[in-house]
């Protein structure tokens, strides 16, 4: 098996989380949604790793990680503050910014 | 004092005097009639101080100049405020101020019940120094203001009784009119400027040769136009006959000093013009010799007096514009029978507003009748009048007008027989009207009846200060020909400026003074025959169709309605339509389009996070097949 | 086997693992996108990430791995999990679309930014594999700690950085100031009455009937269940099971099997009309 594979699961998962931000309308699915697009991004860094034979790609993953973690905390809480002011999860009840 | 310093004075009089008068206000409420009559005199015996001081200079010096300062100041636009007095000027500034202080001083009586008769006089004395200007300008510039001054004095003047809807009406119909006109001069001062680079009448005149003929008569014909709104010439002559909705001493001075002269000076005046430009000479002639005839058979159906009296004025007119049209040959007669017909012109007018106020403000003919008895004063110089007018032998309008039918003839060629001819059935027609007005006012039976309240009019001499002035105006009609022609005076007096030259008649001046005569008997005959030996019914017959038309002043209003109203009308709607549909059919389009376009993209602009996510992922799918594409390239 | 090769080409064990946990893979993140409840979601995801663990070691990033599983599945996961039950009283979302064309538009982009991402991967030819051998060769996580405190040091104080903004950004977020006294018990009673709310305690939930599970409700005199004895959280899921009905039933069941027992015959109406026929 080629580890080629690898990365057209990280493509395939990436467009799922992708398409499922799309589609979901609960701001906390949605969140999950975009976690999965970065652990596929991050599956793909390793991939990489492994391909060129060095840990730089590790590295870009774990700072991904680190990223991912702070994004989910201050994400969550906007998540909770706003449920918090318009009683819904829904990201589509956050729709002030029209005519 | 230099006599040059007086000419100004001259317009400054009456326009002072218009000045005191409607910026003065109630208070001169009493004395405002004498304030005005006094500046216009003033004004009249400036001018004939000036007439010595050019009676006593040579023949080729009697050409003054007074500079009084540049009016536009820029470079290769120079248009002074310079005033020209020369025999031609002269003659009209003795014309418009003599007789126009006469009808001031007539007006006094005839305006004493009126209680704006302040502001009338201010008025009047802007008409004077109005037409004033216009004959003492030295330049066209300078002779548009005074066009315009002109234009609208008489709009003024002819809309005076404003509560009147008709006066109104009127005033603002010979305001448009003229406007038809004034644009022709308007245009052909541009024309003048854009071809001699400057439009004062010296360099003008005296470079007609510089120019192509076609442009020469490209400004004749519009100088024409001009003349023909201000002279009421057809086919711009339709404001004539409403004008008489003003006060009669209005009618007196539109028809006999001022106003309708104004075109006839200016086609004597651009006479180089005009001279150099054969075509539209001719055109003049016939425009001339056609509104002669026109207002002669208008002035022989009407039954109101002021109204047979403008016809009769558009008919005199068209002989000084024929005679202004046939160059050198009849411009000094041009002149001369408009200073004639300003005597007994302004006489005429005048004694009809003597009997229509004797007659509480009645001005139709068929309720006349046999006033000779109780108007005596106004019937003998109305009378003369009448004698001049028809040009009764030894009287002014026999002279001056005599000598325009043998101009006609002296032309030459089928063109002075057509228009001779033209001019002596206007004679005989002439002689025709202006019997029936003259028997249908003053002789016969008395035809007027009490009116719906029972007031029977009591017929009365008018007072002193408005016989006077008529017995004056008489007594030039009588004599002014016949001073002018003996010695050939007139002609000397003018010659220097209009030049002169004698024609050749194909047939002798004896013959056409026979042949004239012989109109004129024929022409007072059938008048007789028709008014003078029956009755005259009080209500208009039927009459021919002719004379139904001529009613209708020959149908001029029905065919500027068909054809310029109408047209006017179809066009403006036309055009709207096109207007509507073709532009704001673009216009709106253009709008709807972005705004139909705008509101279809606004519906992306829908708020939702998850609409924008879309655009953004579709947005990357985008640049990866970018990307791939431009590997694969 | 030369190393290179191996690095090429994947033992048959780890290929076999890579179909089996790849597949898991692809229905967790599936189940993620098109789940109904966001709970179901978030386990789905964390088996996803599991999987993605393993694959990390498989790949020879063991640090990662370890990480992933810890730091992620636990930590991250379980603040989803927080967060979900704190704001989830929605339990199930409708997977109703209300935007006109969204889930068209998006399943388009899918497919073609997946198809395009495909086509990309397989016409690069990444056929050259150095494998992580002699990277790892001194230990994996050696190996990261020599690149993080050298090269990438700068990054690396820089997300200490703003892990420290994230959480107190989420501090400031969620905190909420209290900017008036707040209210005694006295004054709490008083706007209660004031406001004409329930004064006396909510009444317990299971009251006059046979359960005393929370979700069910108390029972009135008349035997219909009172709302009020319900937590709103349950009633607000939908999850108040109502038992009066079935009180009924069983004082019915029981009423038959005692009539069985005692081998009552139910009274005939007939017997009646012939004694009063008779007495007649």
């Amino acid at each position: 098996m080629n580890p080629v594979y690898y990365l057209y699961l990280a493509a395939l998962l990436f467009t799922i989380g992708a398409t499922g931000v799309l589609i979901r309308r609960n701001a906390i699915v949605v969140f999950m949604c975009i976690e999965l697009m970065l652990n596929a991004c991050n599956l793909a860094f390793v991939v990489f790793s492994r391909m060129h034979g060095n840990l730089d790609g590790q590295i870009i993953a774990f700072f991904t990680m680190v990223v991912a973690a702070a994004e989910v905390v201050v994400g969550l809480a906007i998540i909770v503050s706003l449920f918090r002011t318009r009683h819904s999860a829904s990201v589509d009840d956050a729709s002030l910014m029209k005519l | 004092m230099n006599a040059e310093n007086l000419i100004a004075l001259l317009i400054a009089a009456p326009l002072l005097g218009a000045a005191v008068l409607l910026v003065g206000g109630r208070r001169l409420d009493a004395a405002g009639h004498w304030i005005g009559t006094i500046l216009s005199t003033t004004s009249f015996v400036f001018g004939v101080i000036l007439f010595a001081d050019l009676l006593g200079r040579n023949a080729d010096d009697r050409t003054l100049m007074q500079h009084l300062y540049t009016w536009v100041p820029v470079a290769g636009f120079q248009a002074d405020v310079t005033f020209r007095l020369d025999q031609l000027s002269m003659t009209f500034v003795l014309l418009i101020t003599g007789v126009g202080s006469l009808i001031h001083l007539y007006s006094v009586g005839y305006m004493e019940h009126d209680e704006r008769r302040r502001r009338f006089f201010g008025y009047l004395n802007l008409f004077l120094a109005a037409m004033l200007l216009l004959v003492l300008a030295d330049n066209y510039l300078l002779l548009y203001v005074g066009w315009e001054g002109v234009g609208l004095a008489s709009y003024l003047l002819i809309g005076f009784w404003q509560h009147k809807p008709s006066a109104a009406t009127a005033a603002k119909k010979a305001f448009l009119v003229n406007r038809v006109g004034d644009m022709g001069l308007s245009i052909a001062i541009m024309l003048m400027f854009t071809t001699f680079g400057t439009f004062a009448f010296g360099p003008v005149l005296s470079h007609v040769t510089d120019a192509s003929e076609g442009r020469l008569t490209a400004i004749g014909l519009l100088l024409l136009l001009a003349a023909c709104g201000k002279s009421a010439q057809v086919p711009l002559q339709s404001w004539l006959g409403d004008a008489m909705e003003g006060p009669t001493p209005v009618s007196a001075l539109i028809h006999a000093a001022t106003m309708v002269t104004a075109g006839v000076y200016l086609i004597v005046r651009s006479g180089a013009i005009f001279n150099a430009a054969p075509d539209a000479q001719l055109v003049v002639t016939v425009v001339g010799a056609v509104t002669l005839l026109f207002g002669a058979i208008v002035g022989c159906a009407k039954d109101d007096i002021k109204k047979a009296l403008a016809g009769s004025t558009m008919s005199q007119i068209g002989y000084m514009v024929l005679a202004a049209g046939l160059g050198p040959i009849g411009y000094v007669f041009a002149i001369m029978h408009l200073v004639t017909h300003g005597f007994f012109k302004a006489g005429l007018f005048l004694g009809a507003g003597s009997v229509m106020h004797g007659m509480n403000d009645e001005v139709d003919m068929r309720k006349f009748g046999g006033l000779r008895k109780y108007m005596p004063v106004t019937f003998i110089t109305f009378g003369l009048g009448y004698l001049a007018i028809i040009g009764f032998p030894g009287l002014s309008g026999f002279f001056s007008k005599d000598k325009i039918i043998e101009a006609a003839f002296a032309k030459g060629g089928t063109e002075g027989w057509i228009l001779g001819t033209c001019a002596l059935v206007g004679a005989a027609i002439t002689a025709f009207y202006m019997t029936r007005v003259m028997l249908m006012t003053f002789f016969g039976e008395k035809r007027w009846q009490p009116d719906e309240h029972g007031h029977e009019p009591h017929p009365h001499e008018s007072p002193k200060v408005m016989t006077i002035p008529m017995i004056v105006l008489a007594i030039g009609s009588v004599f002014a020909g016949g001073f002018f022609s003996i010695g050939d005076r007139f002609l000397h007096w003018l010659e220097p400026i209009t030049g002169h030259s004698e024609g050749d008649s194909p047939i002798s001046a004896g013959v056409v003074t026979g042949a004239t005569m012989v109109c004129l008997v024929i022409g007072v005959g059938i008048a007789y025959l028709q008014y003078g030996r029956r009755p005259v019914p009080a209500v208009a017959p039927r009459g021919s169709l002719l004379t139904r038309a001529a009613r209708r002043d020959l149908l001029q209003d029905d065919f500027n309605h068909v054809v310029l109203v109408r047209g006017g009308e179809h066009l403006t709607r036309s055009l709207v339509y096109v207007d509507h549909t073709l532009v704001d059919g673009v216009v709106n389009g253009t709008a709807a389009g972005f705004g139909g376009l705008s509101g279809r993209l606004r519906k992306l602009q829908n708020g939702y996070a998850r609409s924008y996510a879309v655009s953004m992922f579709g947005g990357a799918a985008l640049l990866v097949a970018a990307t791939l594409l431009m590997r694969a390239v | 086997m030369s190393p290179q090769l191996a690095a090429y080409a994947t033992s048959t064990g780890e290929a076999f693992q890579f179909w089996v946990l790849g597949t898991v893979a692809v229905i967790g993140a599936l189940s993620t996108v098109f789940m109904k409840k966001a709970v179901h979601s978030a386990l789905s995801l964390a088996g996803t990430m599991i999987v993605l663990a393993v694959f990390y070691l498989a790949n020879g990033a063991y640090f990662l791995g370890i990480v992933q599983i810890v730091v992620y599945t636990g930590a991250i996961m379980m603040l989803f999990l927080f967060v979900v039950m704190l704001v989830g009283v929605t339990a199930a979302d409708s997977l109703q679309e209300t935007i006109k064309g969204q889930r068209w538009l998006a399943v388009l982009c899918g497919v073609g930014f997946g198809v395009l991402l495909l086509a990309g991967i397989a016409n690069a030819s990444l056929k050259n594999f150095a494998g992580t051998g002699q990277a790892n060769a001194n230990g994996n996580v050696e190996g990261l700690a020599a690149l993080i405190f050298t090269k990438y040091v700068f990054a690396f104080e820089i997300t200490g950085a703003l892990l420290i903004t994230a959480a107190v950004g989420a501090m400031v977020l969620t905190h909420r100031e209290r900017t008036e006294r707040p209210k005694t018990q006295r004054e709490q009673s008083e706007q209660r009455v004031r406001d004409g709310k329930h004064l006396p305690p909510l009444p317990a939930p299971g009251v006059y009937a046979r359960h005393n599970a929370v979700d069910i409700a108390g029972l009135l005199p008349d035997g219909t269940p009172s709302e009020l004895t319900v937590s709103k959280t349950l009633r607000d899921r939908g999850q108040v099971r109502d038992v009066s009905a079935e009180a009924l039933g069983d004082l019915k069941a029981l009423e038959q099997r005692s009539e069985e027992r005692l081998e009552r015959t139910p009274v005939e109406p007939a017997h009646f009309k012939r004694s009063e026929e008779a007495s007649k």
